[in-house]
């Protein structure tokens, strides 16, 4: 754990984050070496790189760090964690701030919040995803490109026999759910503790 | 060699990844590996779940963890898909290292009426168990039609070595267990400069020029050294380099026809399997003319376009229709 203050609420920004991301983040350690951003094959996309992120965090930028469309361009490669001299969990660091900057209602026009709560949805009312299925469903929510269509691939997969659209659920579904409402319970109580009541 | 297996969505009978888990099943047979499904296992969350909730992310992994730790008494378990083997082993290696966490991950387990002992359990991708606990040797001696003049590039993504999680045993950013696994089929493997790189995961769906562009990479690396086809160890970079790949040349003009295959289909082969019984043919990107190469003949799907009117189980959700598509 990192130092919190003595009604045990963690003080700055950088105490904040690294109370929020599960593990030992080592967050506090980062030398500013720049090898993560130069490690990232989503760097050209983002508007800061982990290292400026993790700079902002440092220098408190809650709103800056918060705005950024980085850790929606993270695409989970763990290049960055290999990489990092001081064995920052640059990828976990990424979701800690993908969490705050949608319960802080910061994100910006990026989809990836609502594909993350279409699959979310499956998972929660069948225990199960299936990609594709999602995928679609997704896509024509949202309908996020020119160029780009679903049925491309899709009507290829159908006619391949390739794809069900129908997820199994799972026996143990109340279970499942029962233990999901609880951990988000959990949840809510640490961020409590994690803000100060801040957000 | 017996372990628990954790299929994860993907490789479920009717998802894209089926074909992986059919020749899966064939060649661990010959190998003396015993699979025991997890019972009840549920959805790893993917990189989505930890997107938005952590504890429910968790506690989502460690319910299957839980559920695994009462198989047949096994520790150890098979995931054959990357992302279930990074999201099982790493909750693992992280409730054992957070105590606080294990404690509040079992808070919400106990709802269930579960209990996790963090450790109890240990995840290892399927490409790891093959190479690791059977070894090239046996493998080779199971070759009867090498696969003697297939070029191969070996596509490990991003999840078999990274990030390195205690008990990782290949390079997180040079792997080798699967070229030196290609080598023992007898194919000749590329030396691939992007076989470790990122297909981009889900960028699909978030942004087109990005996820495209993560796939170029990787086809066209391919492509510069001439290999027949790229072999994965995961189902989502299989769907990504195959069934994205004639979007991506329509967005880059490009003209790349690179087959994407499971290794556990190279192997099918090498052992004398017919196509058919390992799945093969219900790839995007046509295999067949790299396949010739090797005298595999792969029989025509029978599978033609579904009936107008598929059936759907009461219990599925209702399904946005595909555009140029009335029904699914
Ligand atoms: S690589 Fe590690 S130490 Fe270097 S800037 Fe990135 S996070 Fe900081
Ligand atoms: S894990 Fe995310 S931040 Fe790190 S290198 Fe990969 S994409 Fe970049
Ligand atoms: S990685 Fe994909 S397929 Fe594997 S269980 Fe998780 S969500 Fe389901
Ligand atoms: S290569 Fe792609 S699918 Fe495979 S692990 Fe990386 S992001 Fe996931």
């Amino acid at each position: 754990m990192h130092q919190t203050v003595s009604n045990g609420a963690p003080k700055t920004f950088l105490d904040q984050v690294i109370a929020a991301t599960p593990g030992q983040s080592h967050l506090e350690m980062c030398i500013q070496c720049g090898t993560c951003g130069g490690s990232c094959p989503s760097g050209p996309d983002m508007d800061s790189t982990p290292r400026n992120l993790f700079a902002m965090i440092r220098a408190g930028m809650k709103e800056r760090v918060l705005r950024s469309n980085a850790p929606w361009f993270c695409v989970s490669c763990y290049y960055c964690m290999v990489r990092c001299p001081q064995d920052i969990h640059v990828t976990d660091v990424m979701y800690t701030l993908k969490r705050m900057s949608v319960k802080s209602k910061l994100y910006d026009e990026s989809t990836a919040p609502d594909f993350s709560k279409t699959f979310i949805f499956w998972v929660e009312n069948f225990g199960r995803s299936f990609e594709l299925g999602l995928m679609s469903q997704h896509m024509i929510r949202h309908n996020p490109f020119g160029v780009f269509k679903i049925a491309d691939m899709g009507v290829g997969m159908v006619t391949k026999g390739r794809i069900s659209f129908t997820p199994k659920r799972i026996k143990g579904m109340d279970s499942l759910r029962a233990i999901l409402d609880k951990a988000k319970e959990i949840e809510a109580e640490d961020d409590a503790k994690i803000m100060g009541g801040a957000g | 060699m017996k372990y628990s297996v954790f299929p994860g969505c993907s490789l479920e009978k009717g998802a894209l990844g089926y074909p992986y888990w059919q020749s899966m099943e064939v060649v661990l047979k010959p190998l003396g590996i015993e699979l025991v499904e997890v019972d009840d296992w549920n959805c790893c969350g993917a990189t989505e779940y930890i997107a938005l909730n952590r504890m429910a992310a968790y506690a989502l992994i460690a319910r299957t963890l839980a559920l695994a730790a009462k198989t047949d008494g096994l520790r150890e378990m098979v995931a054959p898909c990357s992302a279930c083997y990074l999201n099982l082993a790493k909750t693992d290696t992280y409730l054992a290292q957070d105590a606080a966490l294990a404690e509040k991950v079992n808070g919400a387990l106990a709802a269930g009426g579960l209990h996790y002992k963090p450790g109890a359990v240990r995840t290892r991708h399927l490409l790891d168990v093959i190479v690791n606990d059977v070894g090239y040797t046996p493998i080779e001696a199971k070759v009867t039609k090498p696969l003697t003049g297939l070029r191969i590039a070996p596509y490990y993504g991003c999840l078999f070595g990274r990030p390195k999680l205690d008990g990782v045993v290949d390079d997180p950013e040079y792997p080798v267990a699967l070229d030196k696994l290609m080598q023992a089929l007898g194919a000749e493997v590329v030396d691939y400069p992007m076989k470790a790189h990122c297909c981009g995961g889900h960028m699909t769906q978030i942004s087109e020029a990005s996820a495209f562009e993560m796939i170029r990479r990787l086809v066209k690396g391919a492509a510069d050294y001439k290999a027949d086809l790229i072999v994965t160890v995961c189902p989502m970079c299989q769907m990504n380099l195959d069934g994205f790949q004639s979007a991506m040349n329509r967005y880059f003009k490009t003209d790349y026809h690179i087959p994407v295959l499971y290794f556990t289909q190279m192997m099918g082969l090498a052992f004398g399997e017919s196509a058919r019984a390992l799945g093969i043919g219900a790839e995007i990107v046509d295999a067949r003319p790299a396949l010739a190469r090797i005298g595999v003949e792969v029989p025509p799907s029978e599978e033609t376009p579904p009936a107008a009117k598929p059936r759907r189980p009461k219990e599925a959700l209702p399904m946005p229709a595909m555009p140029g598509r009335e029904e699914v």
